[in-house]
């Protein structure tokens, strides 16, 4: 489980292999707001903490074909499923991986783009600590969604349109604790329900892409 | 003695649904039609709402539907995963097309009510919002559908994506509930007789969810007959090809 967490991880980071293309597109969205909204400081302030969710979200979602499509085409997605290793490890390790290669960047990028976006200076802490919460089960459930459509040719677009409905509560309340915390409001609730979200879907969806997965491989 | 489980056979299934299915598509049409009629032309106008009230005779059933489509595919999606039977796969795929037409028509009725009652024809509450997320997920599991060719992979994956999604939908509708506090009203029906409509316009409303049922029930048999057949014309063409 380690070694493939391991290569998972090598192979995004190197060449060719879209470690940064999330992180790109993350910076481009967040740039590209203020020129569709007009430079004034209070309204972008205001948006600043559900801005970068959205854009956190959808950088997270761009890079989940990726996940399983590439092994499953030169077949080492059977020589995994065939290997000892239960098939819910795989999945956890790989939405681990994805975890690890999109959505850690993603928290570590967005207080610099909160800048951009004039963040209050309250926000920042509680920012972080929201999309380190919650973009684990982002890649939970994006796992899911790509062993869904792992066996689709140019399933890209069918995975945003059955992976964004899941994403609702994920990005409810994690917009809402980094909302709150730029308030200077309350933060407890959201933030202990976005964690339960966060715990029950890695707990439970690694064993339904496990299921979808021995699916597709049949 | 006979059991449901004897409907798992294809051929028996289509019998039955030939047989049930003018009887069921006359009492839609009568239910309805007599349901909208006396809701439309014989009950009082609401005191504050006006006419406009009388929306609530397709509103309601139809948003009735909408979450019960939902479940009876869950149902489905459960029985085809456990026991394996096709004509239970073939039931959840028919009835998907139908909950999200039920759903837009909830939602276009809901729009048309809001205009004239709270000034806007969308606001985000919680109800209309978790209407418009489920609606995506029944986009997403018609999607899905048509996408795999192979069938039985398709029901396999369309039962877990539906069982998954029903979590999913729960847990929006309770999410979006803390996100903002609606204009829309609480349930319009309850067992509990203090807390309904008016017995006026409760008894064409009845009559009209009864209607609702009634066409959504005769619309799933035929579409699922139709899904038997066109399986198993596909099957008698491979076969002549075979030969």
């Amino acid at each position: 489980m380690i070694a493939l967490f391991i290569r998972d991880v090598r192979l995004a980071v190197r060449a060719g292999g879209g470690f940064g293309l999330g992180l790109a597109f993350f910076l481009i969205v967040v740039v590209l707001v203020p020129f569709a909204l007009g430079p004034e400081t209070a309204l972008l302030s205001r948006i600043a903490p559900g801005v970068l969710w959205i854009g956190a979200l959808l950088a997270c979602l761009l890079s989940l074909d990726r996940i399983f499509a590439l092994d499953f085409e030169d077949g080492t997605l059977d020589l995994i499923a065939t290997s000892p290793l239960p098939l819910e490890g795989v999945c956890a390790a790989k939405a681990l991986a994805h975890w690890v290669t999109t959505g850690l960047p993603l928290v570590v990028a967005a207080p610099v783009l909160g800048v951009l976006l004039s963040l209050p200076a309250a926000g920042y802490p509680w920012l972080v600590v929201s999309l380190l919460v919650g973009t684990p089960a982002l890649s939970v459930i994006g796992t899911f969604g790509a062993a869904l459509t792992v066996g689709i040719k140019r399933g890209g677009l069918l995975l945003s349109l059955l992976v964004l409905p899941l994403y609702v509560p994920t990005l409810i309340f994690g917009a809402e604790v980094a909302r709150a915390g730029a308030g200077d409001l309350a933060v407890e609730t959201p933030l202990v329900l976005l964690a339960a979200v966060t715990c029950v879907t890695i707990a439970l969806l690694p064993f339904a892409s496990a299921a979808v997965l021995r699916m597709n491989l049949r | 003695m006979a059991s449901i489980w004897e409907y798992a056979n294809p051929k028996k299934f289509t019998a039955t649904a030939e047989r049930l299915l003018p009887v069921l598509a006359v009492l839609a049409v009568v239910a309805l039609a007599t349901g909208l009629i006396w809701g439309f032309f014989f009950t009082p106008d609401d005191y504050r709402q006006g006419s406009t009230v009388k929306i609530i005779y397709l509103h309601v059933p139809s948003a009735l539907m909408a979450i019960n489509t939902w479940l009876m595919m869950l149902a489905a999606s459960l029985i085809w995963l456990i026991r394996r039977h096709h004509v239970s796969a073939l039931a959840a795929r028919a009835a998907a097309p139908v909950g999200a037409v039920m759903t837009v028509i909830a939602l276009l009725t809901g729009a048309i009510w809001g205009q004239p009652m709270w000034g806007t024809w969308w606001a985000w509450d919680p109800r209309l919002t978790s209407f418009l997320i489920l609606f995506l997920f029944y986009l997403g599991y018609i999607a899905l559908w048509s996408a795999i060719e192979n069938d039985d992979t398709a029901a396999d994956l369309t039962s877990v994506l539906c069982i998954v999604g029903s979590v999913f939908a729960l847990l929006s509708r309770y999410a979006v509930n803390f996100w903002n506090q609606g204009l829309h009203q609480g349930a319009s029906l309850s067992l509990d007789k203090e807390k309904n409509v008016a017995d006026v316009f409760y008894h064409p409303l009845l009559l009209c969810i009864a209607g609702f049922v009634l066409l959504f029930v005769a619309l799933v048999l035929l579409r699922t007959v139709t899904e038997i057949r066109a399986r198993r014309t596909r099957a008698l063409l491979a076969r002549e090809r075979m030969a």
